[in-house]
């Protein structure tokens, strides 16, 4: 038999999206015997959405993701077809890489990276329930009734617990792509936990050979000098571009007369929708002044003619999407070959985690990816890592990982869910950060590499190549530290030359750098300075030229520091401490803050409650204290 | 309350005390204390051995001027109140220069102290005992009252509305930065190099204004401004003259005050109350007839209180209920006079008056206790019942102003500079955040919100 009652695995991970593929890799590699079950072993890392990664912050998750030792950036540069690196002259922590991808590719190498590790098996296999033993998870049973046991589970099911789909005035049980819809499964795990209901959706897919480029802009790639990955160098393809048309008053018009046939207004869906990514419906009713949308025609991949219409999102019935695509130009003749639909899904409470990943009151239990209430891969596959990871310490008796929100956007994102919960599926975005000029994209290899390492993620290789960049990275700040220029004519003339104000007393280059119009690459013209690679001269670059914004940002970090690492007892009764307001204590009690800062970004909690929490550890220590002595 | 600084407050009850204190705790408390106080004899604050007393002259560092003489006290830790390096000044008392010196220190680098913070860090620090750690939560809670801060906003005008105006303008902005560097692909205009200076430099022009007027404290420097008002012959010239009499105050020289209009300033248990347009009353006893209605009109208008006075031995004509009228929105008391001669109306005549204080009485015989009492009633009940809350509460106000002036300052350099908008938004986000410290909003989750409801997202 394939999968043997009673055999006995440590993790068990349901499903192999990108939260459980990436899950299931971590594990493996920290020396845990992982079974990773799929419905369906060709849908390993499908990307049901945008044949698309990256972005801001998004991007800057891929990056952290591959500094700690994950693949989605390989498995990116790896099968991508197209590179932009977005917002080049907002500032270097929010540049962002955004990738086109051949969504089959990219499945297909993941499949093959999951295949080919040691410790990870990859089965096909329908779970329909946990098997616990009090609150410690013990296996899980699949369709037919076998029991498959194993010290932890982490349930990374995405859109399918329970899932709707809707197109027009049609809705079925199923998953994306015709897939089973996992009923049972969901309906097991509501007799233990809460679930809620959310509601997502895509666009139709068209024939490329519909289409008629010449009515669309073109949308070229710009990037190719790295890729995501600390490990790859250039990306040397023949890029594949994309094509943006608009939508009309005709088309919003063919929306209005049939809104009454989209289950979103017919009270079909009742589950919030994310609103960074709303369906023409919504984009037509709630911005009415807005006379057009755009509409981007993304490549599916090499070797097909399937594109997908990002932006006009919809469950409208088949015909009307149809009527409706025929009004925007380069798309009259656009051939539907899948519609688009929403589709509704049981998600938890991420209100109900704890900042490991771990459901509260189970032990042994980890989720990540949309059934925590987030949206995206990126959002996935940094929650999966972290929950592989934690899954995988405790099974091996180790302190587990929590990053810290000044040390990464999965720190952000994970805090956000377990502190604020969500309303809608929750989608990273670099407002969320508040030190985002550290937590850039090109130092995440900095900031999480000896994490990464640590957890024994990272190989020694790689580490000791992260270890020579840094030096370098130092030793060619150190380099422009020591280049001083004199003022002189000659000097003047060629700083003219490159375009910046003439100097009247000794500087180094690394002073000219911090002026904003300065840059490596102009100082050279001028100035003879060693040939680096593009990522160290970048990075040299941003140290030196934002180092007092970066400054300033860090001596925050440590302000805050001392309350964020001020520990809350694991089991508090807060309707008894005196002196907290009601809501805070509601609040407090709900959240279960592990630290005195997770506690001061729950909203309703004040400035006044935490000096309350204060008073009341410094009470709790002293009586403690005095028990002992 | 969060982090391990050097706070400050006024510690002794405002009022007309002799001594006022203000107190310094935390690990910078001698340096900052130092670099406002000049001993008259050599040294410096630095030098001075724990618990000594030094006498000299508190001065503002940058505009080099005396603020007062005053005893300063040095008690490093942990042999202090609070178990970490203190610092009180004795100063001359009176609210202004108590608030001045506090003001001083917090431009230094002190912190604000929270209600009942130097007994916290007493706490924390293990220099009270456990069991009175019930007591220190009373503390941190009873002050935090917000009714009294509102009440503050209702004298000290629209401050925290024009606060919240500019907060606006500001969340504006950062909203369509923001929204322009998540969202680049969604068609979002970007903002202007020019027009992000544009809008910073109003903001920050706004802010100074406001830090002028915010200045110290209205109320407290200026008076509270006050117009007796009446039909003629109602006995406003009799009443001026019965409270100038006990309570002409001896102020000479109030800033901010112009002496060209003619006025007197009353001191009722230490509030000072301006008495506007006294002219206009001693000169012909009638003062709306002199001035016409317009005038008049425009004089109640800008009044903090108005004393309306009523004849109750003739009966209610037109002008009285204009009168009536006019004030309808003012914070007002109605003194009915002249109860010696025979009664003329009742008081529910006056129709749909409100939440008025009346007061009756007869200027001629009686007593003017109760209208002073009402008076100061009207202060305690509308500005501050206790006036170190309203100390505080201005404090803050102008201290946020401050910090977001800096943060301001900080976003428009970097705008100058031509450095990208990411970095600009920096300066933003902490303008945004000290403005809202008053309000103790979640900034950056209001920006998540606005971002949604004013931009169409979704590529």
């Amino acid at each position: 038999m394939y999968l043997l009652e009673h055999s006995n695995y440590d993790i068990i991970v349901i499903g192999a999206g990108h939260a459980g593929c990436e899950a299931a890799l971590a594990a493996a590699k920290m020396g845990c015997e992982v079974l990773l079950l799929t419905l369906n072993l060709d849908n390993v890392a499908l990307m049901p959405c945008n044949p698309s990664v990256g972005g801001p912050a998004k991007a800057n998750l891929v990056r952290e993701i591959d500094a700690l030792g994950g693949e989605m950036a390989k498995n990116l540069d790896a099968t991508l077809m197209q590179l932009r690196m977005l917002n080049t002259r907002k500032g270097p922590a929010v540049q962002a890489l955004r990738a086109q991808l051949d969504r089959k590719l990219y499945q297909r190498r993941m499949k093959h990276v999951l295949e080919s590790t040691e410790g990870l098996y990859l089965k096909e296999g329908i779970v329909v329930d946990l098997l616990f033993s009090g609150d410690q998870v013990q296996g899980v049973v699949l369709i037919d009734g076998t029991k498959i046991y194993s010290k932890a589970v982490i349930i990374a099911t995405g859109t399918y617990l329970a899932s709707e789909i809707y197109i027009g005035e049609i809705s079925y049980p199923s998953a994306p792509q015709a897939q089973h819809s996992s009923i049972d499964f969901s309906k097991n795990l509501a007799k233990r936990f809460n679930l809620r209901r959310f509601k997502t959706g895509t666009p139709p897919r068209v024939n490329s050979r519909s289409i008629d480029k010449s009515k669309m802009e073109i949308q070229p790639g710009n990037h190719s000098k790295y890729g995501f990955s600390f490990e790859t160098k250039g990306i040397e393809i023949e890029q594949v571009p994309c094509w943006l048309t608009y939508t009309n008053e005709k088309t919003h018009e063919i929306v209005k007369n049939n809104l009454h046939r989209s289950p979103l207004f017919s009270g079909g869906i009742k589950g919030p929708g994310p609103r960074y990514c709303p369906s023409i419906e919504i984009k037509v009713t709630e911005f009415p002044d807005r006379l057009s949308h755009q509409v981007f025609a993304e490549p599916e991949g090499w070797d097909t003619d399937e594109v997908y219409l990002s932006g006009v999102s919809t469950s409208l019935p088949v015909e009307v999407q149809l009527e409706m695509l025929k009004t925007i130009p380069g798309l009259e003749n656009a051939e539907i070959m899948r519609p688009g639909y929403a589709i509704e899904y049981d998600c938890l409470d991420p209100l109900d985690l704890e900042n490991t990943l771990k459901v509260k009151g189970a032990q042994g239990l980890y989720t990540a990816g949309q059934i925590n209430g987030t949206s995206g891969y990126e959002e996935a596959a940094g929650q999966g890592l972290v929950a592989g990871i934690n899954a995988a310490c405790f099974c091996l008796g180790k302190e587990p990982l929590v990053l810290k929100r000044s040390e990464a956007y999965i720190g952000v994102m994970i805090d956000d869910l377990v502190t604020k919960g969500t309303l809608e599926p929750y989608r990273i975005m670099t407002s969320r950060a508040e030190y985002r000029l550290i937590l850039r994209q090109d130092n995440a290899d900095q900031r999480l590499t000896p994490i990464g390492y640590h957890y024994g993620l990272i190989s020694e290789e790689r580490y000791q190549k992260f270890q020579q960049k840094q030096i370098t990275i130092d030793s060619f700040i150190e380099e422009l530290k020591g280049i001083e220029i004199n003022p002189s004519n000659e000097i003047n003339e060629a700083l003219k030359e490159i375009g910046t104000a003439p100097i009247s007393r000794k500087t180094s280059l690394a002073d000219l750098l911090r002026r904003p119009e300065v840059s490596i690459p102009q100082l050279r013209k001028a100035f003879s300075i060693n040939e680096m690679d593009e990522e160290i001269e970048e990075q040299a670059e941003i140290t030196l030229k934002y180092s007092g914004y970066i400054a300033k940002q860090q001596q925050a970090i440590e302000r805050f520091q001392k309350i964020e690492e001020v520990r809350l007892p694991e089991s508090v009764d807060y309707s008894k401490i005196e002196g907290l307001s009601r809501e805070a204590r509601e609040k407090l009690a709900r959240v279960a803050p592990r630290t005195l800062g997770q506690a001061s970004r729950i909203s309703g909690v004040t400035p006044a409650d935490i000096s309350v929490l204060m008073v009341f550890i410094e009470q709790r220590r002293g009586v403690q204290n005095g028990k002992n002595s | 309350m969060l982090r391990d600084d050097t706070i400050a407050a006024i510690s002794t009850a405002l009022g007309e005390a002799g001594i006022g204190i203000v107190r310094l705790s935390g690990s910078e408390s001698i340096s900052i204390a130092d670099r406002v106080f000049k001993p008259f004899r050599e040294g410096s604050l630095k030098n001075v051995p724990t618990h000594r007393v030094k006498l000299g002259k508190v001065f503002d560092p940058e505009s080099k001027r005396i603020i007062d003489e005053a005893l300063v006290l040095v008690m490093r830790g942990p042999r202090s109140f609070t178990g970490e390096d203190v610092v009180e000044f004795q100063c001359h008392g009176g609210i202004i220069v108590l608030q001045r010196v506090l003001e001083l220190l917090l431009n230094q680098g002190a912190r604000l102290a929270e209600p009942g913070e130097f007994t916290k860090r007493a706490f924390l620090n293990g220099r009270i005992d456990l069991s009175q750690a019930e007591a220190v939560i009373d503390v941190i809670r009873s002050k935090t009252d917000l009714s009294l801060e509102v009440a503050i906003d209702q004298l000290e005008g629209s401050l925290s509305k024009r606060i919240q105006s500019l907060r606006d303008e500001l969340y504006q902005l950062v909203t369509r930065i923001e929204a322009s560097i998540d969202f680049p692909e969604d068609d979002i205009p970007e903002v202007e190099v020019m027009e992000m200076a544009d809008v910073i430099s109003s903001v920050q022009e706004q802010v100074i204004k406001l830090l002028k007027t915010a200045d110290d404290g209205k109320v407290l420097r200026e008076g509270i401004k006050t117009v007796i008002t009446g039909k003629p012959n109602v006995g406003k010239s009799s009443l001026l003259n019965k409270l100038l009499n006990e309570n002409r105050a001896l102020v000479t020289d109030i800033p901010g005050t112009t002496r060209d209009v003619i006025e007197e300033v009353l001191n009722l248990q230490g509030i000072p109350f301006r008495i506007l347009d006294t002219a206009g009353i001693r000169e012909t006893g009638d003062y709306v007839e002199q001035l016409g209605v317009e005038r008049s009109l425009k004089a109640l208008d800008e009044a903090d209180l108005i004393v309306f006075l009523l004849d109750a031995s003739i009966p209610l004509s037109e002008e009285d209920f204009q009168i009536l009228e006019a004030t309808k929105n003012k914070k007002r008391i109605i003194v009915i006079n002249k109860l010696d001669l025979p009664r003329a109306w009742e008081i529910k005549e006056l129709s749909d008056i409100g939440e008025t204080r009346i007061v009756e009485t007869s200027l001629l015989s009686g007593d003017i206790d109760p209208l002073i009492e009402a008076m100061i009633s009207f202060v305690s009940s509308g500005i501050m019942r206790s006036r170190e809350s309203g100390i505080v509460t201005r404090t803050r106000h102008k201290h946020a102003l401050e910090q977001a002036l800096q943060d301001l300052k900080q976003a428009l350099n970097t705008v100058n500079e031509g450095y990208p908008v990411d970095l600009v938004s920096i300066g933003l986000y902490g303008a945004l955040e000290s403005l809202g410290e008053i309000t103790g909003e979640t900034v950056r989750d209001n920006i998540i919100e606005q971002i949604f409801s004013q931009f169409c997202i979704g590529k």
